[in-house]
């Protein structure tokens, strides 16, 4: 009786289909009644026309073949890129972009984590800032003028709320506005890792000191880490990083102890209101405790006042003169 | 044959035009892997890594898997119906419409306009030129089995007709979108679901593109090939009916680790780790279906693709599973371990079964024999070596990577940064671009060998005229 089935195509057909669809039902269709497949969490944004903008470059791009947007509860990974990823931070994702591979880093927790500045110059020249990156430039993008209309027709599709000004505002925009406006949105709904209470300890002492040793260490870690931003030595670069050497710290004159500086490397910006002061508006330092070890931390910081003291010494002016651009060897990575 | 005659020329219609994009998706793999390496061989914004991936994924996936899947379904389901398609002009238009379709998907691609999910980037317009074109396959494959003159439908059927069916189902519920233009659409499903959903369509693109279809023409072309019969037709029943029933439940597996809900994680590992078991059926059988007669492995040149091929469909399916487990999954997913596994299946795997299903089909359709064995030996090697080559570098660079990311230091923080591990893929991203050399250097040699034979046996049926072509159409 059995063996009759493979005699009549028909019936084979339909309980071939009823065999795919039991599982599918299981676990693909009955999910979707479940609420806790689609919560959403408190505090979560609908884009705006410019971030939804930025999401579909973001989208042609393919952006998704080489970046995930999923932090898993892992330690090292929640350590390396943030709090792990909840499901309620992804209410308004159509399609999902956690991507399935990760050529470059994990970017569910990028937002607010550097500054534009840093984002602009990364987009359009990525080895610029990270010298061995194998992520391709989309300068492009600056050059591309954002079509209102088009971004509009996208937000009545999504139902996403949108007000007459604010689509117009994007035909002053380009794409690459948008891109940065959609990176920044990235993981807003999770609080950053704030310093833990009581972690900020202005009166902190640097335990290395100025050993000649720590300061070649903290030039290391320095020249791996910090480099893209502030510069080879410390300078800053405009819109992006403070300079580290001048006696401005954060858009206010006057320097900080050693425990400020231990606090804001190790908390990033989240650590500035610690401190009390504001620095660059979009400003954001990302926070490298747990990146790093505490030690290469205040070894940085050795190595920033053996800058600061070096400075003081030869003004900028004399130094160039000394060592003529390039003369810096380059960082490893 | 005789008093009937087989659309011939429709099934070499898929046949070429499978290759042709089958290339065409092999050199735009070729330039991705450089790209990996050098970004400076990222020529335009069209011609991108992040644009140029899909177009690697879909050309091969789409023109030349689903190519062949239309092409030797047709052969073999004309051929076990003992009949001719009940609507061949039906299937010429197919053909037609298949070629204009893998085109404009290719150009729409490399434009950017993507739905984002991966093996269903394509945009809402090609997604319904897809479904047409699927129904235009579905009811010639039904039509021609419903009328057939053979009693018994023989397992390579069962295969295809599971085919046709999965496929629709997970074709239409994934590609279900919101229209935002002509060109935009965004997925009718939101976050946690969006990636369930999707997931479970491209765990079964897997399992009804490059597993069913090709289990339908190994199970078909095996025993032809060789002479020998099927070592066990309840084995082939068991198999058919678990691997089909287990096959949906596994998608998770792909989100393990992510907000999807652990219990429906921990259900897609247990299913598929149930299904090494229906999908080593298939590996026993071939096996001991060549282990009736090993010495077919010096005498029949087609035996070790077959051999091989379902070696790695046996080594995929154990090596995926155990990817599934959470242990093995937290340290080598999101790494290039992923396109090493990939890769094992689809270049050892499918391509393994389908050129050896079409040096089987192509000399028959001009009755002649193929135009040379020591190529294609030279081909079976060079690809054998190529895939193997690109798989374990890709294995061992993985799992460096992954390792990498998890190092803390005494203190508990991290010990590498990103860029550490980045950089020391570099070497193996080398040799892999290597292994892609070597792998199309074989691929060529099977292209030149089946576009030799055609030319053989066009002149053959020239030098036999007036005697009837064999087409029909």
């Amino acid at each position: 009786m059995a063996g009759e089935i493979y005699k009549k195509p028909i019936s084979f057909a339909l309980l071939a289909t009823v065999t795919v669809l039991v599982g599918s039902i299981v676990t693909m269709a009955y999910p979707m009644l479940r609420p806790d497949f689609h919560p959403r969490l408190e505090g979560l944004r609908p884009f705006t026309a410019l971030q939804l903008a930025g999401r579909d470059v973001y989208q042609r791009e393919g952006c998704m073949g080489c970046h995930t947007q999923t932090v898993r509860p892992l330690r090292s990974e929640v350590v390396r890129y943030g709090d792990y990823s909840k499901a309620g931070e992804f209410y308004y994702d159509r399609p999902f972009l956690w991507g399935s591979k990760r050529t470059g880093p994990d970017l569910a927790r990028e937002g607010g984590k550097r500054p534009d500045g840093w984002h602009l110059k990364h987009y359009a020249d990525p080895q610029s800032v990270t010298p061995r990156s194998n992520m391709p430039r989309y300068a492009f993008l600056a050059e591309a003028r954002l079509d209102p209309e088009e971004v509009a027709s996208h937000m009545r599709a999504l139902r996403l709320p949108h007000g007459p000004e604010e689509i117009a505002a994007l035909a002053a925009r380009t794409e690459m506005d948008a891109l940065v406006a959609y990176t920044q949105w990235l993981g807003h709904a999770v609080q950053r890792r704030q310093p833990a209470a009581g972690a900020v300890d202005l009166a902190a002492a640097n335990p290395l000191g100025d050993s000649p040793h720590a300061i070649a260490r903290g030039n290391r870690v320095f020249l791996d880490n910090c480099t893209a931003c502030h510069g080879d030595e410390g300078h800053g670069v405009p819109d992006v990083a403070p300079n580290l050497l001048d006696d401005v710290f954060l858009g206010t004159k006057g320097d900080v102890p050693d425990g400020a500086y231990f606090a804001l490397i190790s908390g990033g910006s989240d650590a500035k209101a610690a401190i009390g002061r504001k620095g660059l508006e979009s400003g954001g330092m990302q926070a490298y405790g747990g990146q790093i070890p505490n030690d290469d931390i205040w070894a940085v910081i050795s190595w920033i006042r053996a800058q600061q003291a070096h400075e003081r010494k030869e003004p900028p002016a004399m130094e160039k003169a000394e060592h003529p651009p390039g003369a810096t060897p380059g960082r490893t990575p | 044959m005789g008093e009937y005659r087989y659309d011939h020329r429709t099934v070499q219609g898929f046949i070429l035009s499978a290759i042709f994009w089958g290339v065409v998706g092999i050199l735009v793999g070729l330039l991705i892997s450089i790209q990996m390496w050098a970004p400076a061989a990222n020529l335009a914004p069209w011609l991108a890594f992040g644009r140029l991936r899909p177009v690697h994924t879909n050309g091969l996936a789409f023109g030349l898997g689903v190519g062949a899947i239309f092409g030797l379904s047709y052969w073999v389901v004309m051929r076990l119906a003992r009949r001719p398609l009940v609507f061949p002009r039906l299937a010429r238009v197919q053909l037609w419409l298949f070629n204009l379709g893998i085109a404009a998907a290719a150009v729409s691609l490399l434009a950017g306009k993507t739905q984002s999910l991966e093996y269903a980037e394509l945009e809402w317009p090609l997604d319904v030129a897809i479904v047409v074109l699927w129904v235009m396959f579905a009811v010639n494959v039904f039509a021609t089995i419903v009328k057939r003159r053979e009693e018994q439908m023989y397992v390579s059927l069962w295969y295809v007709i599971a085919t046709v069916i999965a496929v629709a189902v997970l074709y239409l519920v994934n590609n279900a979108s919101i229209p935002a233009g002509w060109w935009k659409s965004y997925h009718a499903y939101a976050g946690v679901n969006s990636a369930n959903v999707e997931w479970w369509y491209g765990h079964n693109a897997v399992g009804f593109v490059f597993t069913t279809p090709i289990l339908a023409f190994f199970y078909y072309f095996l025993p032809k090939a060789t002479g020998l019969p099927i070592f066990s037709h309840r084995l082939s029943i068991v198999s058919f009916w678990s691997l089909v029933f287990a096959y949906l439940w596994t998608g998770a597996h792909h989100l393990i680790y992510t907000p999807l809900p652990d219990w429906l994680q921990t259900l897609a590992i247990i299913f598929t780790i149930f299904l090494i078991a229906p999908s080593w059926g298939s590996v026993v059988n071939g096996y001991y279906t060549v282990g009736a007669d090993w010495s077919k492995m010096r005498s029949q040149y087609l035996t070790k693709f077959f051999v091989l091929g379902i070696t790695f469909y046996g080594l995929q399916t154990v090596q995926g599973p155990t990817q599934a487990l959470r242990t093995v999954s937290q340290l080598i997913h999101y790494t290039d371990w992923v396109p090493g596994h990939v890769h094992m299946g689809t270049m050892g795997w499918v391509t393994m079964i389908v050129t050896a299903s079409m040096y089987y089909v192509v000399p028959r359709i001009w009755g002649t024999e193929i135009y040379s064995e020591r190529i294609a030996n030279l081909h079976f090697w060079l690809v054998l070596v190529g895939q193997l080559l690109f798989s374990i570098t890709m294995w061992i660079t993985g799992i460096q990577q992954g390792a990498l990311w998890k190092v803390t230091n005494a203190d508990g923080s991290l010990k590498y940064s990103f860029m550490d591990g980045l950089v020391k893929n570099y070497p193996y991203w080398h040799t892999r671009t290597l292994a892609g050399i070597i792998f199309a250097a074989g691929m060529l040699l099977f292209v030149y060998n089946v576009l030799k034979t055609i030319q053989k046996g066009k002149a053959l049926e020239a030098s036999q005229r007036p005697a009837p072509a064999p087409a029909a159409a």
